[in-house]
């Protein structure tokens, strides 16, 4: 099964070099423009993904995902406060992944003490938290964005609905690295995820010290949003979506379906972000509004269900 | 006098301004079925987390195998005692060979990597309650009496020998009901050094069943001991507001039948 997704990434990563705008494609462009955004691609739809499948654990809630959390709304946040005020700090664009981090963090905790009452999250507070944070965050990003400097505003938009930009070297790098940590940590604790999602007290009874383990998890996530977000902006849905259809497909053992949600959030992205590059070519979308387009129509119909299945 | 299983000695606990247990002494000995019974809010739930160590009493003491349970860990609790929570909404669809399988958590390493005898064992528990045909159904599409079944099996997976149950007949009808409790006591008998608390509202298969009664009214205890000894019908009326005709069983057990409500 993850050996499945792991050549169907590799075949949509080569396939992702091959197609574009250009007919007849230089090495250089696809050496040093396509092939690094299509790993970017890989590693944004990685992150994003298995963030959401270990937030959905976490709360006990099949809906959880980073961007309707506001979680990374937080990370952008963070990213957009070293951008705006890194030269000033003497902060390297090194820092701007490690600064939304800590964005995505202090989102991660501020849900928590919000919405969450004894671990679970109940779909309204969580969906009301994570849509008053997304404005709030959205807002302040705008506000530190036109205070430092009004030529960036196209570039803010790009940020908001979430685009994957070539980036330098030295920010491929750290995000990469954030990512790993995130990674390891999830493949860690993903057994204990299972007996987390079946409720705080049950893992209690089961052996799992629920804080500490909980604490981990809410660093892994705050990790992988940090690295995707610093990057890529706001991409929605994909957290949501790609755990969900995992489920249906290998069930819901975490053992199998965190990195399952790593390897096919990676294909589901460079699939979404070549599909972006493409469709309107030579004008490129922002891969963003292509996961929302998609994501939208397929969080309402889970959020029915979810409604249905908990009537209060 | 034999070391209890678990004991709770003096427990009070409050949320907040108003206490919900005061003064609770308890024990389960090896061998023992031991029922929790009383009205709604006497605190039973409450006592039941703190035996489990989920909960800190804000005064007295729970003993685990005649240790201070704040001594130890989690997984060393979960090593000795399984909790049999009620019914609870779960979001994902884990089949229920998964569900039972996650009982052997506590003896599994980091990564939760299954040996044979962890999978025997969820096998066995599996069949002890003869839930091998719905072993790949996903556990939310049970019926609750389905369910119920499922989390006894994951706590017989465990293989500990203390077992604490809150409610294990709520929703069930008359005879699964009995069937559980005819299970409970063949379970409990099959091996020395078992012993079984649980709650439940129900006074009938409480009388019939248990070895020791123990009546909670407002977070203390009312009355303890035999079955027969404690439901009188002065006391159903004292603890419950309820007029019942209290009968004994020739066969040994008590039959209350609630007439009506004292208000």
């Amino acid at each position: 099964m993850l050996a499945i997704l792991a050549i169907a990434l590799v075949g949509a990563l080569a396939a992702s070099l091959l197609v574009g705008s250009a007919a007849n494609p230089t090495r250089e462009i696809v050496l040093e423009i396509r092939l690094p955004r299509a790993l970017l691609a890989a590693l944004v739809g990685a992150g994003l993904a298995t963030a959401g499948a270990l937030l959905q654990a976490l709360l006990q809630n099949p809906l959880a995902d980073p961007y309707v959390l506001g979680i990374s709304g937080g990370a952008a946040l963070g990213g957009v406060a070293a951008l705006a005020l890194g030269g000033g700090l003497w902060l390297g664009s090194a820092a701007v992944p490690i600064v939304a981090f800590v964005g995505a963090l202090g989102a991660s905790l501020l849900l928590y003490a919000v919405a969450a009452a004894g671990g679970r999250a109940p779909a309204h507070s969580l969906l009301l938290t994570g849509v008053v944070f997304n404005a709030f965050a959205s807002s302040l990003i705008v506000f530190a964005t036109s205070a430092a400097d009004l030529a960036r505003v196209a570039g803010v938009f790009l940020w908001l609905i979430g685009s994957i930009r070539l980036v330098e070297p030295a920010l491929l790098a750290a995000v990469a690295v954030l990512f790993a940590l995130g990674l390891a940590i999830a493949l860690r604790f993903a057994y204990a995820l299972n007996l987390i999602a079946q409720g705080d007290e049950t893992a209690s009874h089961l052996g799992v010290d629920v804080p500490s383990v909980r604490r981990w998890l809410l660093a892994g996530t705050a990790l992988m949003i940090g690295a995707s977000v610093s990057v890529s902006g706001l991409i929605g849905f994909v957290g949501l979506i790609v755990p969900h259809v995992l489920r249906l497909w290998i069930g819901s053992d975490h053992r199998t379906l965190v990195p399952a949600s790593a390897l096919a959030g990676a294909l589901f992205l460079v699939v979404a972000d070549t599909l972006a590059r493409i469709v309107l070519a030579p004008t490129e979308l922002p891969v963003g509004a292509l996961t929302a387009l998609v994501g939208g129509p397929v969080f309402l119909v889970l959020l029915r269900r979810e409604l249905a299945r908990l009537p209060s | 006098m034999s070391e209890a299983l678990v004991e709770a000695r003096a427990v009070a606990h409050a949320f907040g301004a108003s206490p919900v247990l005061r003064g609770v002494d308890l024990a389960l000995e090896a061998g023992k079925l031991v029922v929790v019974a009383g009205p709604n809010g006497a605190g039973k739930t409450t006592l039941l987390r703190v035996l489990a160590g989920v909960l800190r009493p804000d005064a007295g003491e729970v003993a685990l195998a005649g240790r201070p349970i704040a001594g130890w860990t989690r997984r060393e609790i979960a090593q000795r005692l399984a909790v049999v929570p009620q019914e609870s909404a779960m979001a994902f669809p884990f089949s229920v060979r998964e569900m039972v399988a996650l009982g052997r958590a506590p003896f599994l390493g980091p990564l939760g990597r299954e040996s044979a005898s962890d999978v025997a064992r969820t096998c066995e528990a599996l069949a002890a309650l003869e839930l091998e045909a719905l072993a790949e159904r996903a556990y939310p599409t049970l019926s609750g009496g389905e369910k119920r079944r499922v989390l006894l099996a994951r706590a017989l997976a465990q293989g500990v020998d203390t077992w604490l149950l809150d409610e294990p007949t709520a929703h069930m009808d008359l005879g699964h009901g009995l069937y559980c409790f005819e299970w409970l006591r063949a379970w409990l008998g099959a091996a020395p050094g078992r012993g079984v608390l649980l709650v439940t509202h129900d006074l009938v298969l409480a009388a019939r069943f248990a070895d020791e009664l123990i009546l909670l009214a407002r977070g203390a205890v009312a009355a303890r001991g035999a079955p027969g000894d404690v439901l009188t019908a002065e006391r159903i009326a004292a603890v419950y507001g309820v007029e019942a005709r209290v009968e004994r069983d020739p066969a040994g057990g008590v039959l209350v039948s609630p007439l009506r409500a004292i208000r």
